[in-house]
This record gives structure tokens, sequence and C-alpha cells, in this order.
């Protein structure tokens, strides 16, 4: 099946390449991704690095976010750090994470200290249950765009749909979901492989 | 307990945690109570549970939950110690990871375990956003404002934080009650 908006030449080639990715862009870019995330900060980051500056394409992205996952640590900090050390070295993985992390420190730490001496006010709570609301839709469409960049298969989806009832619905530990599913996975990847 | 001592404590707690938060600091949030409220002693678990509750309000990682324990403990200075010690190990083997995965780019292993990845990974985002939902939408107009939202980040650029600002409004006005 034909999808116009993913090349499979094209999708082992970087989006952007090293040199055309500063530090400061770096540091920048993720400050605004952490200070823009309210309700979670995974659509912005992938909104920052494939939709606006470029960085990734859609499939390098959910690469990225796919080995952010396995292995320990929050995905997006892990992401963050691997998007850094991918275009600056290790002076980028820095950067960019403290970028990162700066403004939603601060603010959780004045959160924490108005919470500390007001209490919950009505309206305020009022107010994070609509955000709620919209960052659960901003998540969801943000897992069905990663979907469509991927290739048209049976079996990814029936993956995906597995990941998601044992996540989801069974809430079962992410660690047991990956566990069984990833070597699942990667073997039914082996077998279709091109 | 605002004393400087506790902060090797906590450094010492959130580095053994960092290597085992496969998924990230909400996975391992059970041993991070057992440790923080049961065998430490720093705090009760209503206070833990406003804690992380003032963490899922806030923008950013959820890895917050360990700044505002370190805050809690030990001030500002137990906050960047606690966020730094839970990011540490873990960022460190990413950038290691990362690198490695970029080295062997083109190999096909690699590519077959991308592959096989991709999938679980998608259908985690997408079971997270459903169990945000849940929590979120209580009401039918919540729900339709989640359906709202997903079509159009699906269909469209516009910047999602107007959605988020109108989704305030709303829940201030009393439209999606919480």
């Amino acid at each position: 099946m034909t999808d116009p908006g993913v090349q499979p030449e094209a999708a082992g080639t970087p989006a952007a390449t090293r040199k055309s990715v500063t530090r400061r862009d770096l540091f920048f870019a993720f400050l605004g991704v952490g200070l823009s995330g309210f309700g979670g900060v995974l659509p912005w980051a992938r909104r920052m690095l494939v939709e606006q500056k470029g960085w990734l394409s859609e499939k390098e992205f959910t690469e990225a976010l796919s080995l952010g996952q396995i292995i320990p640590g929050p995905n997006i900090v892990n992401l963050s750090i691997m998007v850094g050390a991918r275009f600056q070295g290790a002076a980028g993985a820095l950067l960019a994470f403290s970028g990162l992390m700066l403004a939603p420190l601060v603010i959780v730490l004045v959160l924490g200290a108005l919470h500390e001496q007001y209490g919950q006010i009505d309206w305020v709570r009022r107010a994070i249950g609509g955000v709620a609301a919209v960052a659960a839709g901003l998540v969801i469409g943000t897992g069905f765009k990663m979907a469509m960049a991927q290739r048209r298969a049976l079996w990814p989806v029936a993956i995906a749909v597995a990941a998601f009832v044992g996540a989801g619905v069974l809430r079962f530990p992410l660690i047991a979901v990956l566990l069984v599913l990833a070597p699942v996975g990667i073997a039914i990847a082996w077998k279709f492989r091109a | 307990m605002k004393s400087g001592d506790v902060i090797p404590q906590l450094i010492w707690q959130f580095l053994a945690l960092s290597l085992i938060a496969i998924g990230g600091a909400n996975a391992v949030l059970p041993e991070m109570h057992r440790q923080v409220v049961d065998v430490s002693h720093w705090m009760n678990g209503a206070e833990f549970a406003t804690l992380f509750a003032i963490a899922q309000a806030a923008p950013g990682p959820n890895v917050l939950i360990v700044s505002l324990v370190g805050w809690k403990v030990a001030g500002v200075p137990g906050a960047l110690a606690a966020t730094a010690a839970m990011c540490g190990p873990s960022s460190v083997l990413a950038f290691y990871v990362g690198r490695l995965s970029q080295r062997f780019r083109e190999a096909p292993l690699r590519r077959v375990i991308q592959d096989g990845l991709a999938p679980i990974t998608i259908g985690i985002v997408l079971a997270s956003g459903y169990l945000l939902a849940r929590g979120a939408d209580e009401t039918w107009a919540a729900a339709a404002l989640t359906a709202l939202t997903v079509l159009v980040v699906c269909n469209t650029r516009f910047n999602p934080l107007w959605l988020l600002a109108g989704g305030a409004l709303l829940g201030v006005a009393g439209v999606v009650p919480f």
C-alpha cells in the first residue's frame, strides 16, 4: 500500500543534520516544551521535534520514544537526552535535559509552596479539571498521529492493540507489558523484515 | 526534618529507584511511597498523595513528584538533589543507548528491534491518553471536549495551548465539572 506521507528510502536518513542544530537551539526548544507541557509533555515534544523544527522525522520520533520507553527513567527525559546527544553530544544532552526540566521544576515548587500556604482554591481545581479533559485528548491525538506514520500492516496494529489493552484496560504494570510484548513484537518484525 | 544530612539519604534512595523506573517515575510510585512514607517516615500518605496531585497539575514530566518529595524533605537543595539522583543514572544509560542506536542505524537487527517496539510504544501512548481521559471525563461535556481535542490535534496544526486555555475557561465556568 502506498502512503504519500512516508518515504521508505528517507526513513533511515536524519531529518536534520548534526551541524544545523546548535546547543542554544536545543536548550531553548526544550525549554519551550517544558513550559507548555501542562497535562503531559509528550504532545509538545512531538509537535516541536517533528512539526515545528523538523529535527526528527515522524518515524525517528517514534523510534527515539520507543528506546526511551524500554530503558529506565521518564521517557521524555530519555528522549531529550538522546536528541541532545545526537546533535551536540554530551553537552547537547545536558542542555536539552536542563531546558526541559527548568521551567517545570520552578513551577512545581511554586505550586507546592502556594499549596502549603493557601490550600486548594475551588476555581483553580475546576480549571485543572477542564485542562485535564483537553490534555487527555492531546495525548490520544498524538498517539493516533504517531500511528498514521507507521507502515500499514496488520501485525503492528495487533501489537499496538495488545499494548493498549494491557496497559490501559487491564492496567498491568508497564514493565510487564514490555517484557511480554517486546520479544513478541521483535520476533514478528524479524519474520516480516524487508 | 529540614537538615542537610537527609540529602545524602534522598540521593541514595532515588539513585536506587532510577534504574528500575522502566516507564518513568509513575512506574515506581508504589515503591517510592513505601520508602518515603513507611520506611523513612518523611511524610504521611495524605501528604504524599497531595504532592502527587500537585506534580500532575504542573507542566512537565511525571518525574516532578520526585522533585516535590525532595523539596518537602529538604527544601530547594533537596528538590535539586532528588531530581538529579532520579534522572542521573537513567540519563547516562539513555545517552549510551542513543549513541549505540545511531551507530547501528543501518543495521538490520536495529531496524527489526525498532519496528517491533514502535507499535508497543504507540499502544502505550494511547493507553495513557485513555487513562487520563477516564480520570478527567466524568461528564459528557468533558468527554466531548476530549474528543474535540483529538479531532483538532489529528487534523490541524493548531497550537494546543489555545485548547488548554479554552479547557481551563470551560472548567472555571462550570461547563466541565471535575
